[in-house]
């Protein structure tokens, strides 16, 4: 708890020179209005003036505030201007995307780990994946599903699901191999199934390395889903937020857009947390 | 179906061949396996593609994918140019080095380095690429967008790989220096900096795909008529798939040889730690 004054301070620092910036990226617009009319206008006019324009260049933090207000408790959410709905459209791919790529990702893991032609093979191609700029090819997923007659949702999804599937396969692999030598004899001597060393020693000791790639996953799988709404279209979420606004030029939406998705991302990650600590707490291996 | 016979059987072989190899354990086996694997699986598509005659604007086979990629060469390399050189490597230098000067100006503060930690690592976690469209209206369509996108996305990793691995040297490694009368700056650069160097150069490894991510995807929201991005989202909106794939394979291709080039530099600098002398 020692570490809330100085989070707090950073936070504030972080606010007070958006606000700083925003003055001083948005004076030039004041300024060609006052000159374009003809009247001489100083720091004092031009300093309220930048935080309430139309189209800001960097919009002051209280704008932003207000417009996520507005589009989520102001409007019903079923209507197309309300950021809940927009947020739920991209939501719900992640999270589909996330269980299906999760699912497949421990998979693969226990195949490697149990399967040595598997590991010398599947590996290196698992590991050399992860330098791949993987996202740029996720128009591409969108259009070929959509060709095949599947879209929306599911193609989304399916881009969540491979982005998420390498981080969980990567750590999982190593979580299964976790136990060491000494254990798997205790097991040997022990006369038990492979089975039941996987359920009783593999499983268990991976849940740390488990939980660590939980994280990564679900917020790259967000990504994944944002980046995913960019080629289809206008039909919603934060990704088709986000190009709207680029394209007529409506700073706030971009922004609101923007701030709607961290704020889920951190929300995401803080449930991944919680239920790490629920389960690492009751199998001791809390660190 | 003949093709469909050939891809199957190219599996089965790969397979087998792989099953018989992984019995000799030995460097030649580590090396062949994954080959092997690779092999098999690009016969496999080529095979079921054309066993089934699927459509090129779903999959193409490899054989197209390098026809066009040897066709359109002189494309491909422009658009490497205009997006790894002009605009990931300034914006990884630039978004690198700022983290890193940042996290040596903040680490005699351990105030400043428990607020700025937990934060990083929330930026980590946060879709960052979307600030793209706003860096594309701050800076125009041109690269200085490109890597202002890679500045950003790489600042909060390396920062906090930093920070952490400055935090490394042990208290009685400190002491020592302390007896031998070390100023702050001899401290940081002899003990503190190389104990760093495998958190430092985990952090630059991280960056390099996410540059090439920033990059790309700010192309998706604007560019010159030049640059990996703007190619892929110009040729799938011509259908053309095989182009699309090429320029992929131009993606992998520098991501994977950004990386190895950073790995090869971590190996000579921190060839004392045990995961590279082991």
């Amino acid at each position: 708890m020692r570490s809330v004054l100085p989070i707090a301070t950073i936070c504030l620092a972080i606010v007070a020179v958006w606000y700083v910036g925003a003055v001083f990226l948005n004076a030039k617009w004041e300024r060609d209005q006052a000159a374009r009319a003809g009247v001489g206008i100083g720091w004092a006019e031009i300093v309220p003036a930048t935080m309430s324009q139309e189209r800001p260049v960097l919009p002051a933090p209280h704008q932003v505030a207000v417009e996520i207000w507005k589009t989520t408790a102001e409007k019903r959410i079923t209507s197309k201007r309300s950021l809940v709905y927009h947020g739920w459209i991209t939501l719900s791919a992640t999270l589909l995307g996330f269980v299906m790529g999760v699912g497949l990702g421990i998979l693969l893991a226990v195949g490697i780990v149990h399967n040595r032609a598997m590991d010398l093979s599947a590996m290196p191609w698992v590991i050399s994946s992860q330098t791949i700029p993987i996202l740029a090819i996720a128009p591409m997923i969108i259009v070929v599903l959509y060709n095949i007659g599947i879209s929306g949702l599911v193609a989304k999804a399916a881009i969540s699901a491979y982005l998420s599937f390498f981080p969980v396969a990567v750590g999982m692999v190593k979580g299964l191999r976790a136990p060491d030598d000494m254990q798997l004899d205790l097991m040997r001597t022990y006369n038990a199934s492979a089975w039941q060393v996987f359920w009783k020693l593999r499983w268990p000791s991976s849940l740390p390395y488990l939980f660590a790639s939980l994280k990564v996953a679900i917020a790259i799988a967000l990504v994944g889903a944002i980046i995913g709404e960019l080629p289809t279209g206008s039909q919603g979420g934060f990704g088709a937020r986000m190009l709207n606004g680029s394209y007529y030029g409506q700073v706030l939406i971009i922004w609101s857009a923007l701030f709607g998705a961290a704020i889920c991302a951190a929300l995401m990650v803080g449930a991944v947390g919680l239920a790490q600590r629920a389960v690492l707490g009751r199998t001791g291996q809390m660190r | 179906m003949s093709w469909v016979a050939v891809a199957i059987a190219a599996w089965l072989g790969g397979w087998a061949a792989n099953v018989r190899l992984v019995r000799r354990p030995g460097r030649l086996t580590r090396a062949l396996v994954p080959a092997i694997f690779g092999a098999a699986l690009l016969v496999m598509w080529e095979g079921l593609v054309r066993g089934f005659n699927v459509p090129a604007v779903i999959l193409p086979a490899p054989s197209m994918i390098s026809g066009a990629f040897a066709a359109g060469l002189p494309v491909l390399w422009a658009d490497f140019v205009q997006t790894v050189i002009r605009s990931v490597l300034p914006g990884y230098a630039m978004g690198c080095g700022a983290a890193f000067v940042t996290a040596v100006a903040i680490d005699r503060s351990p105030f400043l380095q428990r607020g700025l930690l937990p934060m990083g690592n929330l930026a980590a976690a946060l879709p960052i690429v979307g600030i793209a469209p706003i860096m594309v209206m701050w800076f125009g369509f041109d690269w200085q967008s490109k890597a202002a996108v890679v500045v950003v996305m790489c600042f909060f990793p390396m920062l906090v790989n930093t920070i952490e691995g400055l935090r490394m040297a042990e208290p009685m490694q400190r002491d020592l220096m302390r007896t031998y009368a070390a100023g702050y700056w001899q401290t940081l650069w002899k003990l503190r900096l190389p104990a760093a160097g495998p958190f430092i150069f985990n952090g630059l490894k991280i960056c390099t795909t996410l540059a090439l991510i920033g990059a790309i995807v700010a192309e998706f929201f604007g560019t010159p008529v030049v640059g990996m991005g703007f190619r892929i989202s110009t040729e799938i909106g011509r259908m053309a798939l095989d182009m699309v794939w090429a320029e992929i394979a131009v993606a992998a291709l520098a991501g994977s040889a950004f990386y190895g080039c950073v790995t090869l530099v971590e190996r000579t600098v921190t060839h004392w730690h045990p995961s590279i002398r082991g």
